[in-house]
């Protein structure tokens, strides 16, 4: 007869611990961090496809490192808890507090009862009217929430990331300021000297305060290049929509800003609620998930998935 | 940082049901059809596929059905090409049930998404659900696929959602919507129209639906034409309502009084845009003051 061997509780869930952060800490970094006109997040990412920072709802935002199909999973989901949140109440009671949630429920179920933890760290992030009412939750595999207050770094070396831009982070940084930051810090990642990170390997998206309703931007290479090259206090356009030279739609939707401001003059109420505005996302291509980008990336232990 | 495992306890909702993380469809309807289906408009307990139980019930009994629900009326949409292409779509302000105005300051215009418009007529309630229903789910598409549909994608998703109301145009609270578009890759607006079992038919310049349409359809071949600018279509739609206000009793007429005036909404290359009111009331008076000009008796 045989026996199962014993193993303690503790030892399991340290394995599983072990398990997960060793997933996520092959993964790139993601900065979240707020600046004077919202909710900023900056990823280096290559793929101009498979997002690692997307749109949950109007003011909400959703980032993620660890394992591209299990993050992915969770954002639809996170999309369709809002969506049908909003629907069945109204889109004012979608919360990102109530999405945390949800996101604990299922990565706290999933680390204690599956055979394997999910190899992620979420970052959900509501801009609210003032920056007082802004939230940054992140979420660890294993369920914990944290509420963050201004600025948060998850994957590799978060820890060490996180320092730098703690020391580097004030509350009213313009979005040039605060996206500087964030390269700097993506960019001393690995442990020798400091790389510059290209405009073009970077996925930055924003939420605004001063959209009227998807608050949710991405920032298309050439705004970025604009945004990091400028000096300290130069600063056009930054946190208005309506300013043509500073940021400015994404290149599908070119009129968006104005026409989004224009609306919200004309007629505030009922419009504003009934759907305006698509500029928040930028059409990118078919995404069809995981598979492809696999190849692609490195692989890890679990054979040809992607682990960032 | 405050680390509280496994959240905050509080109103617990536990954790999500499997459905949301099921690998599935973008679409929003079939989401909710699957694990909501109480709350699909017009659903009578029904799921996907399931027969409401009450349709063809009382199929004739549509009068009944008209004092009891709002109405709504008059859409028209008008294509113009000028130097941008696009369409534009008005809808008069009233809602009737039965005899009586039920609501002089409706809107029965509304942003599909970016790049569309849908306008209802028929019974209120559901067409506006129906509406709200169909807003999300193009946006729910957006979010999950990160591209947009094409513009006959919408439309044809339009029909599909207006077929889940068969059972209740049955018992005659029908919805007739009007969808028009700008479409990004051949650069020009486009107008779909439906009828109450969800055949989608593209129109050709102009359209209209709902009572009135009959006189606004009329107005509107006497008045369109091929070089229409933005500002020409926008004249055109809104003389095209006031000819069916002039004689369908169920759609309202410019209200000075009140200062309610159509909704006009155009939709370019630049995306959806409504009217300002007061550009509206100016487009309005000065179509009756050309009336009163030619003093004519119609």
């Amino acid at each position: 007869m045989n026996m199962p061997f014993y193993v303690s509780p503790e030892q399991l869930m340290k394995d599983r611990a072990d398990f997960a952060r060793k997933g996520i800490a092959r993964g790139r970094s993601v900065v979240v961090l707020a600046y004077d006109g919202g909710i900023a997040f900056a990823t280096e990412n290559p793929s101009r496809a498979l997002h690692k920072i997307s749109e949950i709802y109007d003011r909400i935002g959703f980032a993620a490192v660890g394992k591209y199909n299990e993050f992915e999973n969770l954002r639809v989901a996170g999309v369709r808890y809002a969506d049908l949140r909003g629907y069945t109440y109204d889109r004012s009671d979608v919360t990102a507090r109530g999405l945390a949630n949800a996101y604990a429920q299922i990565l706290g179920t999933v680390f204690i009862t599956e055979s394997k933890p999910l190899e992620v760290e979420l970052v959900v992030a509501e801009v609210g009217r003032t920056a007082e009412d802004d939230q940054i939750y992140r979420l660890t595999y294993d369920g914990t929430v944290a509420d963050e207050h201004g600025h948060v770094v998850m994957g590799g070396q978060a820890e060490q990331l996180g320092r730098k831009v703690g020391e580097g982070w004030r509350a009213d940084m313009t979005l040039g300021e605060a996206l500087r930051l964030a390269v700097t810090v993506l960019g001393s990642s690995d442990s020798g000297t400091p790389r510059t990170i290209e405009p073009g390997q970077l996925e930055v998206a924003v939420l605004e305060r001063s959209r009227p309703r998807r608050a949710f931007r991405r920032l298309t290479k050439q705004t970025l290049t604009e945004l990091l090259a400028q000096e300290q206090g130069a600063e056009p356009g930054t946190g208005d929509p309506g300013e043509p030279g500073g940021v400015a739609a994404p290149q599908a939707v070119p009129a968006a800003p104005e026409q989004a401001e224009k609306e919200d003059q004309t007629e505030k109420d009922e419009q504003a609620e009934k759907g305006q505005g698509a500029e928040g996302t930028e059409p990118a291509g078919g995404t069809e998930p995981a598979g492809d980008a696999g190849s692609a990336e490195d692989t890890g232990p679990q054979g040809g998935s992607p682990q960032d | 940082m405050d680390g509280f495992g496994g959240g905050p306890g509080g109103r617990g909702q536990g954790r999500l049901p499997d459905a949301f993380l099921r690998p599935g469809s973008s679409s929003f309807v079939e989401f909710l059809a699957e694990h909501a289906p109480d709350r699909l408009p017009g659903a009578v307990g029904a799921g996907p596929g399931g027969s409401a139980g009450t349709a063809g019930v009382g199929s004739g009994q549509g009068g009944y059905h008209h004092e009891l629900a709002p109405h709504a009326t008059t859409i028209v949409a008008v294509a113009f090409d000028g130097e941008a292409g696009g369409v534009v779509m008005a809808g008069d302000r009233r809602a009737t049930a039965g005899p009586m105005i039920a609501s002089r300051s409706i809107e029965k215009v509304f942003p599909a998404d970016e790049y569309s418009a849908v306008g209802i007529a028929g019974a209120a309630g559901i067409g506006i659900e129906l509406v709200k229903l169909y807003q999300l789910e193009l946006e729910h598409y957006e979010k999950i696929e990160g591209s947009l549909l094409s513009l006959e994608g919408k439309a044809n998703r339009l029909a599909t959602m207006l077929r889940g109301n068969l059972p209740m145009a049955m018992q005659g609270l029908t919805v007739v919507p009007l969808f028009a578009g700008y479409d990004l890759e051949r650069g020009e607006g486009r107008i779909f129209s439906y009828d109450p079992t969800g055949g989608c038919y593209e129109e050709r310049e102009h359209h209209a639906v709902g009572s009135g349409s009959l006189f606004a359809r009329g107005a509107m071949k006497k008045l369109w034409r091929r070089d229409l600018d933005a500002a020409g279509a926008v004249a055109v739609a809104v003389e095209a309502l006031y000819d069916a206000a002039d004689d369908d009793s169920a759609t309202g007429g410019p209200d000075t009084v009140r200062r309610i005036f159509p909704v006009v909404a155009t939709v370019t290359a630049d995306g959806y845009s409504r009217l300002p009111g007061d550009d509206v009331a100016a487009v309005a008076e000065r179509i009756a003051a050309e009336r009163r000009e030619r003093g004519s008796l119609a």
